[in-house]
């Protein structure tokens, strides 16, 4: 086996230092009753050529793309991914590196991350972000549990255009704890109706997803007014899409205290769903109660810069059972792949590809409603919008996969009140050739 | 090789991001505009973010000068203690670059991802096979929330049996984030002593374990990297109880082949991908923290399961008992098949792994027993714990022994933990490293405690070699700049 290196006679020279007579001697601190009688039952190795031919196989019958057009988004999105971060994120002393405990050996993991808590506090207008948190889902959870602590109050409210899915991911995190999670609902605009707010007594945090899950733009700024009504509530700004903020006004700009979702936009695979990553940012004030870890700036005994983990008082590894979360990594790689990827970006790079982005999301949405599929939200949309479409559509979508086309998500599934609608996605990835035939297929 | 392995090269300086670039710059081709733009009401639009703009050139420097920086297993031997630091077979990123898993949206039909969904349930059977817990979730999308996952079942169980129990045990040679996941959950974490020999006494835990007490969360190795040999008895105390016994299974490395957890009384069980399956660890993440259980828990696993149903795969989301999500899709795909493609190229060897993890373990154990303070004397698993108690008397401490063990051109073990011990040195070395290495490392370390006794100055002044010298953490703490 090429990963172990022993042979036999470093074995024998090994066990006599140990004083042990063979292997099975090694183990005799553990009880015989505890030992394992019967072998594992694995396969046989596979040689590295094998392996290839065997996972090519099993790959090749996903519907991803080049082969398939996929519009889909809802929290996991096809964007290109430049080479650079690529081949970047395979220099081994990044990826084979563990979390940064000795600082002296580890600047190129910490200043990087340094530069992802940067990046993400300037794209989000936000004061400080942590070095990330597992994916969008977990990191609302955090973000609730946290309001939580913030203001000693035992209630929060979840908008219903938050994505679903990350909306369970809160019930699962609350439902142990004995706090309530209340759901605000969705207005005919496709926006969260804030309306009944003030009825819902005292709430820790609100949260809104934006561009939320049926891919409207909502009002964060009126939201942001409305919530703050109570001073002590926290207006949590939950995103699925990062790339939005390359063209709307930052969660920060619009009065939010923590603004948290996924990043797997910015340079990150899908990979059927994770790993993703977590940003995770907030006003400084909440600092000392927020999740996950952080990086900052410090000096060296000869006075040069350099940076190492702080803060760690908050983390469970010190104070136990008082920690502000569980969490004791971060998705470290994820993280740096989206710092290559915003480096790659800049700010002019991020403009652009938003609102190419947009753009060609509306023209899909312009073109399906001159077909006669009209969206049944008036909100602004950014990268995905919803479609109703006729009675028999679903017979058409699945035909459509024939063709290796995935015309959308169909929402019934997760919005019973929206069974004949279909969530489209268009990014950068699909041109408007692609989005044109689309169209022509189901309008036929 | 007779010197000294570390030694100085050219180290690049290399600024901040934000102090690189000019206005204008790309480094990311972007497609070509064929649609016109369409106006967004001026209310919602913002000023965009304030990124430099480099060139592709730019951020290619930028991030090898930076990675040079860093120390890495593929750049040295790494016996960081509980973090299973092996070998990240180069294979597996090939894997997980095949266009059809890394471009897979997870909310494809069930017809368009097959190939996932079967990874998916033959790793799930591998993992069962590994642990003796046959029921498997790959949800949990690292080591700590896998714990969590863990704790969650342990509330839901004992809420359907009717009673909802308010503590759990938790041992002081348990890992560092179980109190903190035992308390998300509502619970109150019980700490229980240790005895003389760094194992759990029966008697300590049957004093403790009453019908308040949900269970018991043992790491078994434990942090001491001693097998709780007293595991039966425990978990049969706490079962009688009606309590759950949960193994964290972080270090799994030791014990692949050569222990049943069903057997010895192991109710939920959560793996560290990234440690025992050889997933990279990439600075901090992203992990994988499987949850194996017992099939009498199977029903409160997380949804949606992933199960194969005759010639097909498929999701089931009908699980009523479930805890519900933890994660917003299936979990960190993309690390759960780095485990598969270990697995299979390692396959029925991985009792080997195991053994060697195990061997290299007592090698340096007793190589170095003389010369650095050994405060459990007996053997241990795939991990040694030494304190700084001989070098004390020369005023170095274990910090300056980590220090310059990087001026060797090795990265220093874990530190100060566990927390039982004083001072503790905790080496895991890997069954990666061959003895060549190992015979490396232990000549630095007798190096290093000859150097305590001869200039402990040299100690407390290292390292020398890195990029950096020792930094304020103090400061760093005290007025925190955390961005740029």
């Amino acid at each position: 086996m090429r990963y172990l290196p022993h042979t036999e006679e470093d074995i024998q020279e090994m066990l006599q230092v140990v004083g042990a007579s063979d292997l099975d001697a090694l183990f005799s601190s553990i009880p015989d009753d505890c030992r394992r009688k019967e072998a594992m039952n694995l396969p046989d190795p596979l040689t590295e050529w094998e392996l290839n031919g065997h996972m090519d196989c099993m790959a090749a019958s996903m519907g991803a793309p080049p082969f398939y057009k996929v519009f889909m988004g809802a929290g996991s999105y096809h964007h290109y991914i430049p080479e650079i971060s690529r081949q970047l994120l395979l220099r081994s002393e990044f990826f084979t590196a563990y979390t940064p405990y000795q600082p002296e050996i580890s600047q190129g993991t910490l200043q990087t991350i340094y530069e992802y808590q940067t990046l993400v506090t300037r794209l989000l207008g936000m004061d400080v972000a942590n070095a990330s948190m597992y994916d969008g889902a977990s990191g609302l959870a955090e973000a609730m549990l946290m309001t939580i602590r913030a203001t000693r109050r035992k209630k929060v409210a979840v908008s219903r255009a938050v994505h679903p899915m990350y909306r369970q991911v809160v019930e699962t995190y609350f439902a142990p704890t004995g706090f309530e999670v209340v759901e605000l609902p969705v207005g005919a605009d496709g926006r969260t109706d804030l309306s009944g707010l003030a009825d819902l007594g005292e709430l820790a945090g609100v949260a809104l997803q934006s561009p939320n899950f049926f891919g409207c733009i909502e009002d964060l700024e009126a939201a942001g007014k409305t919530i703050h009504a109570d001073k002590k509530t926290l207006f949590v700004a939950a995103f699925s899409e990062p790339l939005a903020y390359g063209l709307l006004k930052s969660p920060g700009t619009c009065g939010a205290d923590i603004a948290c979702g996924e990043g797997q936009s910015f340079g990150i695979p899908q990979s059927f769903g994770g790993p993703g990553l977590g940003m995770f940012a907030a006003k400084q004030k909440y600092v000392r109660t927020m999740p996950g870890r952080l990086i900052g700036k410090t000096t060296d005994r000869d006075g040069k810069t350099g940076f190492v983990l702080t803060l760690a008082t908050r983390e469970q590894h010190i104070r136990r059972e008082k920690a502000t979360s569980n969490i004791c990594s971060n998705q470290g790689l994820c993280a740096t792949a989206a710092t290559m990827y915003m480096a790659a970006l800049g700010g002019t790079g991020i403009r652009e590809l938003s609102r190419l982005n947009r753009d060609r999301a509306e023209y899909l949405k312009a073109s399906l409603a001159k077909a006669g599929y009209a969206s049944p939200f008036s909100a602004p949309t950014f990268n995905e919008f919803v479609v109703r479409f006729p009675k028999g559509f679903a017979d058409t979508w699945k035909a459509l996969l024939e063709k290796k086309i995935v015309a959308g998500l169909h929402l019934g599934p997760y919005y019973p009140e929206l069974s004949d609608c279909w969530l489209m996605c268009v990014t950068e990835t699909i041109s408007k050739t692609v989005i044109d035939a689309l169209v022509k297929e189901v309008a036929k | 090789m007779k010197e000294k392995m570390g030694t100085t090269g050219l180290i690049f300086n290399e600024p901040l991001l934000w102090e690189k670039g000019s206005p204008g710059r790309k480094g990311l081709s972007l497609p070509r505009r064929d649609v016109d733009e369409t106006p967004l009401d001026d209310a919602l639009v913002g000023d965009g973010p304030d990124f430099p703009d480099l060139s592709e050139l730019d951020v290619v420097r930028h991030f090898t000068k930076l990675s040079q920086w860093n120390f890495g297993v593929d750049s040295g031997m790494y016996p960081l203690g509980s973090c299973t630091m092996k070998y990240n077979p180069k294979t597996n990123e090939r894997q997980a670059s095949i266009p059809g898993f890394a471009g897979a949206h997870p909310l494809l039909p069930e017809s368009l991802s097959q190939g996932a969904l079967e990874l998916m349930v033959d790793l799930q059977g591998y993992l069962g096979e590994i642990t003796g817990l046959p029921a498997v979730t790959v949800q949990p999308a690292a080591g700590s929330q896998g714990e969590l996952t863990g704790m969650l079942i342990f509330a839901a169980y004992h809420k359907q049996k009717g009673r909802a129990r308010t503590k759990v045990l938790i041992p002081d040679t348990a890992h560092g984030t179980n109190p903190a996941s035992a308390a998300l959950c509502g619970f109150t974490s019980v700490g229980v002593k240790s005895g003389p020999d760094g194992v759990l006494l029966p008697e300590s835990v049957a004093e403790l374990m009453d019908e308040d007490t949900a269970g018991i969360m043992i790491t078994n190795p434990n942090t001491l990297g001693l097998f709780e040999d007293n595991i039966r008895q425990v978990a049969d105390i706490v079962h009688q109880k009606g309590g759950l016994v949960y193994g964290d299974g972080a270090n799994m490395n030791a014990a692949m082949g050569i222990v049943n957890f069903a057997d010895i009384g192991v109710d939920v069980m959560h793996l560290n991908l990234h440690k025992t399956m050889s997933t990279p660890h990439g600075g901090g993440g992203p992990g994988a923290g499987p949850v194996c259980v017992t099939p009498e828990l199977e029903p409160f696993l997380p949804v949606p399961r992933v199960v194969k149903d005759g010639d097909t795969y498929r999701l089931d989301e009908d699980y009523p008992l479930s805890v519900g999500k933890v994660h917003a899709f299936y979990g960190n795909f993309g690390i759960l098949l780095r485990a598969y493609s270990y697995i299979l190229s390692v396959g029925k060897y991985l009792k080997a792994v195991s053994q060697y993890a195990v061997l290299n373990a007592n090698y340096i154990k007793e190589r170095l027993k003389g010369t650095y303070h050994l405060p459990y004397d007996r053997p241990c698993m795939h991990e040694c714990v030494f304190t700084d108690k001989h070098q004390q008397e020369h005023h170095v401490a274990t910090l300056d022994i980590a220090k310059r063990l990087m001026d060797h051109g090795f990265h220093p073990p874990t530190i100060y933990f566990p927390l039982v011990v004083s001072g503790a040195i905790m080496i895991e070395p890997t069954e990666s490293e061959s003895k060549e290495t190992l015979d490396q490392f232990i000549d630095a370390m007798k190096q290093i405690a000859q150097e305590a006794i001869d200039c402990p100055d040299c100690l407390h002044e290292s390292p020398q070699f890195p990029k950096v010298r020792r930094l304020d953490e103090t400061a760093a703490a005290r007025n925190p700049c955390l961005k740029g």
